[in-house]
């Protein structure tokens, strides 16, 4: 600790080298994560959520078929690591002739793992939806399709919004991951800079603070929207 | 308006209905009464297919499904349109106001206007005595009026027939007389009704016909003031018996 002390206010030098890199790395820093690690974690949690509604819905239909390849594919993506997923798939696949650019290969990695823990959350809120709400809707006629969309999916919405916001904020976080598949999100940005200053405590730790202010951020949106689900609730 | 002929009910090895006939013309109020486990509301469910038949078929209007054969997914749609079902638990769609609620058939079934379907929804609403909340949610209405609401969104379906599983069972005793009035306007106005309620006085007063059901099968049935006064089978004296010690 003492050492830590004197190293960084004992050397006023070094005190004001510090000061201008991480002013000279935030803004690239900022702008590696608002134009790449939210972008890519948006479209790759929009995607995903799709997946994991028809993963879902796959699971919960009693087909055999469907409800085996379902369970296949989450069994897969949950039991291998997703650095390891993305490396086959912006590594691996270009050896039989398939070749993906970076961002969508990130694209299709998270949203290919989004898919899969999410669908776990959507079977259980509509799961969790009484018998009754059903009968509701096919009593006034309604079709399986109708029922679900109008009366089953707007309740396991609110009953899923607090853990779909948990995965989501691990999916920001994970965006980093990419950073090792080339993509110049602000995990790699932050590379690049402690690279080149050889000032890695810095940089990450800026790196670092910019990934918890955003999560901040995400979590105040997330109470928004609860309290906005809520209002039928008495 | 109603034929259902030989239907039967199995689960796995549970024989809940042993073959009802029964046949409710236009505009009649019949009551099934019985003790839980006769296969009361089953028979219910099934008239509306929310149960399906193990065998036996259903016809309400001009609707008619033989469930003896194998009936087409398409086809059962139809007949829960030709009927209003109001649930013991009301069963109300908790993130829709009252007035969404009644709206929500017309709309997305029938594929009416929502301008249109709004009037028509509030028209019925102020008829079963809710037109101050409209917009309020079922969690802030009390259950009679919860149950109401439940009516009215059947109702807006222009049923032909309206099926009330045990309407009242859920309610408070002081909230019980709300929906029966609601029930006994309804069959003034010649509304087709089938009702499974454990209310005998509501049975007495409105109904055409009661029918007795225990163990699976029609015990008895006939004019309320006969049924009640003189019934003919020993089990359903018992039965009545019962019900007012």
């Amino acid at each position: 600790m003492q050492m830590f002390l004197s190293n960084l206010f004992g050397n006023p030098e070094r005190f004001d080298r510090w000061v201008e890199i991480a002013q000279s790395s935030f803004w690239p820093l900022l702008k590696g994560a608002l134009t790449y690690s939210l972008s890519l974690s948006l479209i790759s949690f929009a995607i995903g959520l799709v997946i994991a509604i028809l993963t879902a819905l796959a699971r919960i239909s009693g087909n055999k078929v469907l409800v085996g390849v379902a369970r296949t594919y989450v069994s897969i993506i949950r039991g291998t690591p997703l650095l390891v997923q993305l490396f086959i798939i912006f590594f691996g696949l270009p050896s039989i002739g398939v070749t993906i650019d970076s961002f969508p290969s990130a694209v299709i990695g998270f949203s290919l793992n989004v898919g899969a823990y999410a669908s776990e959350v959507v079977r259980a809120a509509i799961l969790s939806i009484p018998k009754g709400q059903w009968e509701a809707g096919y009593s006034l006629g309604m079709t399986y399709r109708q029922a679900l969309v109008r009366i089953i999916l707007p309740q396991a919405a609110r009953v899923s919004v607090p853990p779909l916001s948990n995965s989501y904020i691990s999916l920001v976080k994970d965006t980093s991951l990419a950073a090792a598949i080339l993509v110049p999100e602000m995990f790699r940005k932050a590379q690049e800079i402690a690279a080149a200053t050889y000032e890695p405590l810095l940089v990450y730790s800026e790196a670092a603070l910019i990934y918890w202010l955003i999560c901040l951020v995400l979590s105040a949106i997330q109470d928004r929207i609860e309290h906005r689900l809520d209002r039928y609730v008495a | 308006m109603i034929t259902i002929s030989n239907i039967h009910k199995r689960f796995h090895d549970l024989h809940v209905l042993k073959g009802i006939s029964l046949t409710v013309e236009k505009g009649k109020v019949v009551v099934i009464i019985g003790p839980s486990g006769s296969g009361k509301t089953t028979l219910l469910r099934c008239l509306n297919a929310l149960e399906i038949p193990t065998e036996g078929s259903v016809q309400i209007g001009d609707v008619q499904l033989d469930f003896s054969r194998k009936v087409a997914k398409s086809d059962i749609p139809k007949l829960r349109k030709q009927t209003g079902m109001v649930f013991q638990s009301y069963n109300l769609f908790p993130h829709m106001t009252a007035l969404q609620n009644v709206m929500e058939g017309p709309v997305t079934v029938k594929g009416e206007k929502p301008e249109t379907a709004r009037g028509k929804a509030a028209q019925l609403l102020s008829k079963v005595g809710l037109a101050d909340k409209l917009d309020h949610y079922p969690a802030q209405l009390s259950g009679g009026q919860q149950q109401r609401v439940g009516i009215a969104r059947a109702l807006a379906m222009d049923p032909k027939v309206m099926l009330f599983d045990e309407p009242t069972s859920a309610l408070d005793p002081e909230l019980v007389g709300e929906v029966l009035k609601v029930m006994k306007e309804l069959a003034v106005e010649g509304m087709t009704m089938v009702v499974v309620t454990h209310e005998m006085a509501f049975a007495r007063e409105v109904a055409d016909e009661v029918i007795f059901m225990d163990q699976g099968v029609i015990v008895e049935r006939g004019a309320p003031e006969q049924l009640f006064a003189s019934p003919k089978e020993e089990r359903t004296r018992q039965f009545l018996q019962h019900l007012k010690k």
